[in-house]
Order: structure tokens, then sequence, then C-alpha cells
């Protein structure tokens, strides 16, 4: 095992040093700009230009003398994280901190540098390589996922990479798009384009915030870990247990006809998934359900049948799905998603069926069992100087972490550690430079990350472990214990009804 | 024991109530946190009334409008409707004769409905007064209970109100769709938790009676059964004598 120093080049990034305040204060060069484009272009896209400029230029005036003020806010502009959501007329969608009306010039700027670049390029909108994709103003990043009729954008002080606050963007357009559906939402803006999608998404913009990781009370969590290395967690448990559970599902769901998956999780982590043949959960799917249960208290006092729309399944369609949680004893919740909207008291049943097999084969308490845990104890598997890891099992895109403990686990260290993980997946996986292993010594830490074909590993250990071969051995033992507890940590093989 | 089963479908704008009533009735509890409601939720509970225990299966449905196309799917083969609106809310009250006139069209058989203004507790923004919503109700109808979640006002007497309605319309046989036999169980062996609390109403012949007052309503009409015209027999909120051979 090498040393490997891994130095970030970031020059090209260090442009003009402008911030959000300042970029805001353009606004009215940039729509200077923008009539200057008005006027020089007489071309089709001319119709066009007008509807987007108008709300920018209508705003301009409020903006300059009562929401002045607002937008310098001290607490808003220090967020480090913001997201910003609007439709490509410029209605403004969802921002994640202040509210969205008395920041309608900010969304008339982002509009407007988006129909700026694209314009002036080529002028159709649709097309990839026309877009504004970032902005890199000394540390902070501004980022652009266009995808008609909506606009994202992210703006991120951290150490965060383009893609990964890219990645971030995805996860709230389908967010989006598992309220609305696509097909619904594109309907929706043919018929009328400047459509307040806030009307179609209300009740729902709390999952976006969740999404985004708002709270700090529940922030330091392994959780937090799932988006950025694209996996989901699994409740540990006996095999054999995990294979029971599943076989009750199977056997009781194995005669209702439409129904496409079975999803059982508690906890933020999967304990079994059934599915029709042919068809596949994907990672990115399973992590919005667990977003959407996460964060709906009121799905633990009743049965709820409701349409939901998984983005990387059919983005066009909705699967209706009962969801309930097994028990007040057990808080695992149950997922029954079908294609026939007439399937509730069959589903319902099923439910009452599984949940009373499950408690009579003492499977709650399995369950419960599971819920306890916070994560691998590394002292008792006898690595002591690993403080804390993420090991990505690539097969099957599952991820295991240790418990957080100290010092991470108050919410300035784990932001710290946070963001180290999160430099050290970009620089591993940059593009223009992969890399199989980094090893480094921080001031206060050391870390080592370690991409293989089967796995993916980011470890972190105590600073003063001098010698390496601690390290290697200690890593060795821990990659022998996820190896010979596999079973009981991930969940291998598929289940089909 | 006669017994009735009935479906009960919830209906009114977002934000105005619904869960919480719903909710505070079956597990008596009130949370500022609860979110709004997503698609529908179901809900199950039993009543023992006049010697009759009507089985009661509640959709609490989801106020947003992107889940209206969804609401035919709660409402056909209801039997009673709980339309809720928020008395500091006048849109709301209109919205829910938007409501009305769509079961109206959509829905053949007889149907009770009980008209809800909730949160009463915020007397100094009211917006929609008592005599108006009063004669609205009339109009359609419709009984009309005002509540409040916050103070448990009027809440039990919903779900009573209901309760009679449900019996009324099934002694009259305009139902199809409900449910109807003879229950095993005993009126002591009922297991909901609500019965200590209806202990002191279930004797009362409710179908020519407006509901007691129980201590905890202040005396001013407020969280009491305005009778309507929903008892004489003409004055069902719509729907027709039952048709021979009629399918739903």
């Amino acid at each position: 095992m090498s040393d490997i120093s891994n130095f970030s080049d970031d020059d090209d990034s260090r442009q003009e040093d402008c911030a959000l305040v300042d970029a805001l204060s353009e606004l009215n060069f940039e729509e200077n700009n923008i009539e200057n484009i008005r006027k020089r272009k007489n071309s089709d896209n001319q119709e066009q230009s007008e509807t987007n400029s108008d709300p920018c230029s209508s705003n301009s005036l409020n903006f300059v003398d009562e929401e002045y003020d607002y937008l310098h806010d001290s607490e808003w502009i220090n967020q480090k994280c913001q997201v910003f959501i609007l439709s490509t007329a410029g209605k403004p969608i969802y921002t994640l901190h202040g509210d969205e009306d008395k920041l309608n010039p900010l969304f008339g700027l982002l509009q407007a540098l988006v129909s700026v670049v694209s314009v002036s390029s080529n002028g159709n909108p649709d097309e990839d390589d026309d877009c504004i994709r970032s902005i890199t103003a000394k540390n902070t990043k501004f980022v652009f996922l266009i995808k008609n009729p909506l606009i994202l954008v992210g703006v991120n002080k951290s150490k965060r990479s383009e893609q990964q606050i890219l990645n971030q963007l995805m996860d709230v357009y389908n967010q989006i798009i598992f309220i609305v559906t696509l097909k619904h939402m594109k309907n929706v803006y043919e018929k009328r384009n400047n459509y307040d999608l806030r009307k179609l998404v209300a009740g729902s913009e709390r999952w976006i915030d969740h999404l985004l990781k708002d709270e700090k009370q529940t922030r330091i969590s392994n959780n937090s870990f799932v988006s950025l290395m694209h996996s989901v967690r699994i409740l540990p448990m006996e095999a054999t247990t995990r294979d029971n559970i599943t076989k009750t599902i199977q056997t009781n769901c194995s005669k209702i006809k439409n129904l496409v998956f079975a999803v059982l999780i508690a906890n933020n982590k999967l304990i079994t998934l059934v599915r029709m043949k042919n068809y596949c959960m994907h990672t990115d799917d399973l992590r919005l359900i667990f977003n959407v249960v996460e964060c709906s208290e009121s799905f633990k006092t009743a049965e709820n049948w409701l349409p939901l729309c998984l983005p990387k399944f059919d983005p066009n369609g909705a699967l209706y799905c009962h969801i309930s949680y097994l028990s007040d004893d057990c808080e695992a919740c149950l997922l029954l998603m079908t294609v026939d909207q007439e399937s509730f008291s069959v589903l319902s049943n099923a439910k009452k069926n599984i949940t009373e097999k499950l408690r009579r084969s003492n499977y709650m308490e399995a369950i419960n069992e599971g819920i306890k845990d916070k994560g691998i104890n590394l002292k008792t598997i006898g690595v002591p100087d690993i403080r804390h890891f993420l090991y990505k099992n690539k097969k099957n895109t599952q991820l295991l972490c240790s418990e957080i403990t100290t010092p991470y686990n108050t919410l300035e260290q784990f932001e710290r550690i946070e963001a180290m993980y999160y430099d050290l997946h970009n620089r591993i996986h940059r593009v223009s430079r992969p890399l199989k292993l980094i090893y480094e010594m921080h001031e206060h830490e050391i870390q080592l990350a370690w991409v293989t074909a089967n796995y993916e590993l980011y470890a972190t250990f105590e600073p003063l472990v001098e010698k390496k071969s601690i390290i290697i051995a200690q890593v060795n033992k821990l990659l022998k214990y996820i190896k010979k507890e596999e079973d009981k940590i991930f969940m291998t093989g598929t289940h089909i009804f | 024991m006669k017994a009735i089963e009935a479906k009960i479908v919830v209906l009114g704008s977002q934000g105005v109530g619904k869960t919480s009533i719903v909710a505070k009735y079956i597990s008596n509890i009130y949370s500022k946190e609860i979110g709004p409601t997503i698609g529908a939720s179901f809900f199950t509970c039993k009543i023992n009334l006049n010697n009759v225990k009507v089985k009661m299966q509640l959709w609490d449905t989801a106020g947003q409008e992107r889940f209206k196309a969804m609401a035919p799917m709660y409402y056909r083969n209801a039997n009673a409707a709980l339309l809720v609106f928020d008395v500091t809310n006048h849109t709301s009250f209109d919205e829910v004769k938007g409501w009305v006139l769509e079961l109206q069209k959509n829905v053949q058989e007889s149907m009770f409905l009980l008209l809800v203004g909730n949160k009463i507790d915020l007397e100094e923004r009211r917006a929609v007064s008592h005599e108006e919503a009063v004669m609205y109700a009339q109009s359609i109808g419709a009984q009309f209970i005002e509540t409040s979640v916050v103070r448990d006002q009027g809440i039990e007497q919903v779900f009573i109100s209901i309760g009679l309605g449900l019996i009324n319309l099934s002694s009259e046989s305009k139902c199809s769709s409900m449910r109807r036999y003879e229950s095993k169980d005993s009126l002591l062996s009922s297991t909901h938790s609500s019965m200590t609390n209806l202990s002191g109403i279930q004797y009362y012949d409710g179908v020519h009676m407006a509901i007691d007052i129980s201590q905890s309503v202040e005396a001013n009409g407020v969280g009491r059964v305005e009778i309507g015209g929903a008892w004489e027999r003409e004055a069902y909120a719509h729907g027709y004598p039952q048709k021979t051979g009629w399918c739903c």
C-alpha cells in the first residue's frame, strides 16, 4: 500500500470573485443584456424570449425597493446549500431556504441566465450541449439542471463537486416526478406554459426538504451517505429470518394479480423486496420511497392508499401503493405496489395476513432487534483504530456503515467528516483521472479510499497510527469480517412473486 | 344485535382539518405536526347506537388538487360523506359546494351528508357565519355541526350523527350498497374506546332528536347538531328510492 497524495486542481475554478450577493446585484445589468439580445434577435425565438423575460423585468422594480433587504438577509444568504426550482417560463416553484415569492427576482435572474446561454448558442433549449451547466465563483458553485419544463439550480459553498451537486438535483427532480409524474407535468405545461406547479406539489414540499437533509436533529446519521454512494442500507438480520419473512410475503401475495412490488422497510433500511418477474426496482426509486416514508408520520396511524410514480421504473405512470406500518409495536413499513387501482381491499387483507403470520412466528422481534442496530461496532470486531467506514457492495448497490461515535457525533464534526467523504469520493471517481486508492494523512484523521471491482471502501482512522502495516492489517480484518457476515448485513439474491 | 357496515368518505379542501377530526376521534390525538395526507388514509371504527352496531369504513382523502382525480374512487359506493370546511376560510366553504355538486352528479344512491365547520376555536377569524352554513346545509338536506379539534368540541357528535344517519338510511332500505347483518357481539364486548363516552347518549332515540350536548360543549349552538331536513323521507341529500335490480 503506497502513499498517494492527491492535490485538487481547482485552479481553473478560481475565476472572478463574485458571490451570490454580487450576482444578485447584477440583476439589472443582466436584464439589460436580455433586452439587448432581444433587440438584436429577430429569429423565430423572439416570442419565447419575450415571455421568458417578462417576469424578470416586472419584478426588478420591487426588487430595488422592498425586496432588497430580504435578498440580502444574512441568514438566508449564509446557507451552505441552496436549491431552487423554477419553470422554464421563470415561475418560482421551490426554494430550500426562504420564501419563493419574496425571492421572485432571483428566480427571474436564474431564468435569465439559462435563457441567455441557450438563446445565444443556437436557440434550442432541448439540446443539452447548449445549456448553462455551472458557474464557479471562488468557493461557490452554481449548478444548473435543465429538464424541460423545469430548471433546477443548486448553489453550494462546500467542497462538493459539480457532479455531486448535479446528482442531488437529479434526486430532487426525481422526487418531483415521483409526486406528479412526468406525463402529467408535461401535459399541464403544454396547456399553459406559465402554470404554477406549486399547486400540484402542494403538501409534498417537505419531501424535497427532507431529501436535501435540511433538518438538524436528524442530520447526524449514516443515512446521509446513501445519496453519495447511490445505494441503500440493509437492516441486519439472520439470513434464515430474512428468507422466512420474504416467504411470508410471497405466499400471501402470490395470488394477487397485478402486484408489482412488495417492499418491507424499517428505520431507513431495507428488510426485503419481492418483485414481479421481469421488473426491477432501481436503487434511486427505493431511496425516494425511503425518503417519503421517513417524513410521513401520518402513515403510522392508518392504512394509506396513494398513487406514486417511480421515475426509474416508469416516469409516465403511477403505481397504486398500499402503505402501512406492521403494527404499533413494530415500526416496519410495508409497501404493496400495484397497477390496479381497485385492489385496496385485497392488499389490505394481504397485509393483515402478513402481519399475523410475522407476529406468530416471532419475526416482529427480529425486526425490532434490527431497528435498534446503529451500525457496525468497530470496537467489538477488533479494529479500534478505524473510527468510521463506508463499504459499498457494488454488485447489489448496498451500503454498510459503522456506528457514528466520537468524535463525529456532534453536528459540526459530522458535517466536517461528511464533507471529507464527499471530497474523497469525488477525487477517486474523477472522470478525467479515476483512481483506485487514496491514502491521506490529515490533521485530525487518516483517510483511505479503495475502489475494487466488487466494492468501494472509505475508511477514517485515528490520526496517530504511524505504521502502515497496522492500517493494512485492520482493513484486512474488517474486510474479512464483512465477508464472513455477508449474509446477515447484505441482502443477497432476488425474490419474485 | 343488528349491525350495519358502511363506507364513509371525508371530503374538503386542503388544510381544513379532515385528518385531525378523524385522528382526534379514532385515537384521541391532536398534533400540529400531522402533515398533509397523501392520497387517502383508511380507518375503521365501530359505534353502538340504539342497539345497532355501526361499523364505519372511513376514507380520509387528501385535499390537494392533484388528488382530486382520485376522489371518485372513494365516494363511489359511499353511504355517507363528511364535508369539512374551515370556518375561518370562506374559500374552503365554497369548495365544499363544489364537492356537493360533484356528489350529486356522480352518486346515484342515497347518501347521508354531514357538513362540518371546523376550527371554531379561531372565532375571531371566522369568515363563514353559522347562519350561512346552516342555510346551506338545509338547502342540500345535510346536517351541520361545528367543531374544534383543539378544544375537542363536536367531534364525538360528528360520528354519532353519522352513525344515526346511517342507521336511518339502512332502516329505510334506500341503500343497496350498505351491508346489513346480525352481529353476535354483545354491546359490552365492543372494544372501541369511545364506547364509554357514548354510554350517556346511546339510549336516545336518535332519529328525531338532536344529540345531547355534553358538558365539554358550550351551550351556544356550537358543536351541536342542527337539524336540517335530513330526517324526513323526502329530504335526503339526493338519490332516489332504490330501484329493483339496480346494480352498483
